[in-house]
């Protein structure tokens, strides 16, 4: 194993000539294989004490999300109730790991969560003209330095596909630099996380290129999808990212977070991210501080499964709340 | 050279589809005399799931559709059934153990019966239905509404007419069903399925399971997403047992009861799958 760089070491010089040797340069993904490992690991059957412990695990790691232009104060307090205490029949279901709201609704959302007792459950705020990402960059920056006073720990920020789909791998580093910059250092730094939105690059290949663009510019997590385009947080767009975390790893002794978002809804569904997880990355990744999976149906779905466990009889969605 | 025949594959019907058994397992069914007549899938608690998830989602627009439109489609059904005479005669004179003739009389009356509950739709409302007089200024209606998602364990004397004649009450009412077909005689059911399946009932309507009634009516019986359960063909043995467990959701559970099935029922087999709603309306808004 070659020794452990550093990200400046890595990539010589964040010039853009630099940039774009570096990302090009990375193998290609072998796109039948990469489907076919997906499709084998989803094969897996996860029954009795390993499925009990997968539910709780999946629930511990959502970011509980609300994106729609009809979001009010009062559904982002309920979505923040529910977050701290997913069912309420049942205190031995876990939190889940945030709540993923627009940059305006951070306040009460941070403000709520406090209030029940929520101080665990992180807020994250989706920046940088989401979903689109079309505005100018003293937005974006102001974007996030809106929600990281407000209260948000945490920052998803969409990249310029434009720019990326063009061939413009420098100026998405920047905007990614830029915006860490605003996030700042150390312990009490918000964290980044960098969606990628998989839908609009196409090819698996730009997946991997997008993913490392993201971890050399201080990404703590690279996430999928915004949830607004189809298809999103697919296995075999998931593994081809954990495959590259699991290199930067490998390369800089640097470990970054997955955020799986988008089109996750079943309990089943996502037991088999899970899979993808211990399987790619090993179950260090396995916790809520490098995997997450972002989504709002699904959390119902896990509680159904949960119920059926913990009674022995197959639960009804009047038994979960109507979100 | 003579020809090889196309043998049929007896699979269950859940939402709209013909899927196997989830658990790949399947079962002899035999006729009276210990011949080998088919291979039915053999329905797994997960299948059961999985029907209720469909009915549960057909609900909406089935018991929103209008009372005249619910009646021409289960119409329609008995229309096709007509055009499969034939083989549904061939498979109650297996599953009855009765002669061709007396099959297709009771084919004929399981058809009538169809026909009968489909001009029922749109007149419960009226019998069932009144604007009460009450003292104040509103108007006060009641009507009735179906209850929701029904579990139907067809009886095991009757492998059609018994299933058509609760089936039928079920649906014309505006309920969507799980049905677990009679254990040894599943075949006039997989048939029905079959005409369901090319009639206007929307996916998810009727959902019809065919394996062993001991293994798939508790989890049926238990189910939280299941609004009513008909008995009927439960083990005499076993009727406690269910309905206690029928208790959680404070599900409506009917009592299996012997009859001849050839008699027309009462209303009340439609009336016990209704809820009465009262409404108040102020006068002059």
């Amino acid at each position: 194993m070659s020794a452990i760089l550093t990200r400046t070491a890595l990539l010589r010089s964040t010039d853009h000539d630099a940039i774009k040797q570096f990302v090009l340069a990375l193998p290609a993904v072998d796109q039948v294989g990469a489907e076919g490992r997906a499709a084998m690991l989803a094969t897996r059957s996860i029954k009795t004490s390993s499925k009990v412990y997968a539910i709780d695990k999946a629930i511990s790691m959502i970011d509980l999300t609300t994106l729609e232009g009809a979001d009010t104060q009062g559904k982002v307090r309920a979505l923040c109730a529910k977050a701290v205490r997913p069912d309420p029949t049942d205190s031995t279901a876990p939190s889940v790991a945030a709540v993923c709201v627009y940059n305006d609704l951070v306040g009460i959302a941070r403000e709520h969560l406090d209030s029940i007792g929520g101080q665990n459950v992180a807020v994250a705020a989706v920046t940088t003209a989401f979903p689109s990402g079309r505005a100018s960059m003293a937005v974006k920056l102001q974007d996030t330095r809106d929600a990281i006073s407000a209260g948000a720990s945490e920052i998803d920020m969409v990249i310029d596909r434009g720019a990326f789909l063009s061939g413009n791998y420098g100026k998405v580093f920047d905007e990614i630099s830029a915006i860490k910059e605003v996030c700042g250092d150390g312990e009490k730094r918000a964290h980044l996380k960098v969606i990628l939105e998989t839908g609009e690059l196409v090819t698996y290949d730009n997946v991997r290129r997008a993913s490392w663009l993201a971890m050399l510019a201080g990404a703590d997590f690279i996430k999928t999808s915004t949830g607004k385009i189809s298809p999103a947080a697919t296995p075999p767009v998931v593994l081809v990212m954990l495959e590259s975390v699991r290199d930067f790893y490998a390369k800089t002794g640097t470990r970054v977070g997955v955020k799986a978002a988008g089109g996750i809804r079943t309990a089943k569904d996502a037991i088999k991210q899970l899979v993808l997880v211990n399987e790619t990355t090993g179950s260090d990744w396995l916790d809520p501080t490098l995997f997450r999976i972002g989504a709002s149906a699904l959390l119902n779905d896990l509680l159904l499964q949960r119920q059926k466990l913990s009674t022995g009889h197959y639960s009804g969605p009047n038994y979960v709340t109507l979100d | 050279m003579s020809r090889v025949e196309i043998r049929k594959t007896y699979k269950l019907f859940i939402g709209g589809a013909f899927p196997r058994s989830e658990s790949g397992r399947s079962y002899e069914v035999v006729d009276s005399e210990g011949n080998f007549v088919a291979n039915p899938a053999m329905a797994s608690r997960k299948d059961a799931r999985d029907a209720v998830v469909a009915a549960r989602s057909a609900f909406p627009n089935w018991s929103a559709a209008t009372a005249f439109n619910r009646s021409q489609i289960l119409y329609r059904v008995a229309e096709l059934m007509e055009s499969r005479r034939e083989e549904f005669t061939n498979g109650v004179s297996l599953g009855d153990s009765i002669g061709k003739g007396r099959a297709g009389k009771i084919v004929d009356a399981a058809i009538d019966r169809w026909v009968w509950y489909a001009g029922w739709s749109d007149k419960l409302g009226s019998i069932l239905g009144a604007t009460n007089p009450v003292a104040g200024p509103y108007y006060n209606f009641s009507i009735p509404e179906p209850v929701g998602v029904v579990a139907l364990i067809a009886p095991q004397d009757s492998s059609l007419l018994g299933l058509i004649d609760l089936l039928g009450a079920a649906l014309t009412t505006g309920n969507t069903v799980v049905v677990l077909a009679n254990e040894t005689a599943p075949l006039p059911a997989i048939t029905l399925s079959e005409v369901l399946a090319t009639s206007d009932v929307p996916a998810g309507v009727v959902n019809i399971l065919t394996g062993r009634t001991k293994e798939v009516a508790p989890w049926l019986a238990s189910h939280m997403d299941v609004d009513a359960i008909n008995l009927a063909g439960v083990a005499a043995e076993d009727v406690q047992k269910l309905a206690g467990e029928a208790t959680d959701n404070l599900k409506r559970v009917i009592a299996p009861k012997s009859r001849d099935w050839l008699q027309t029922p009462t209303i009340e087999a439609m009336t016990s799958l209704l809820e009465i709603k009262t409404v108040w309306h102020p006068i002059g808004i």
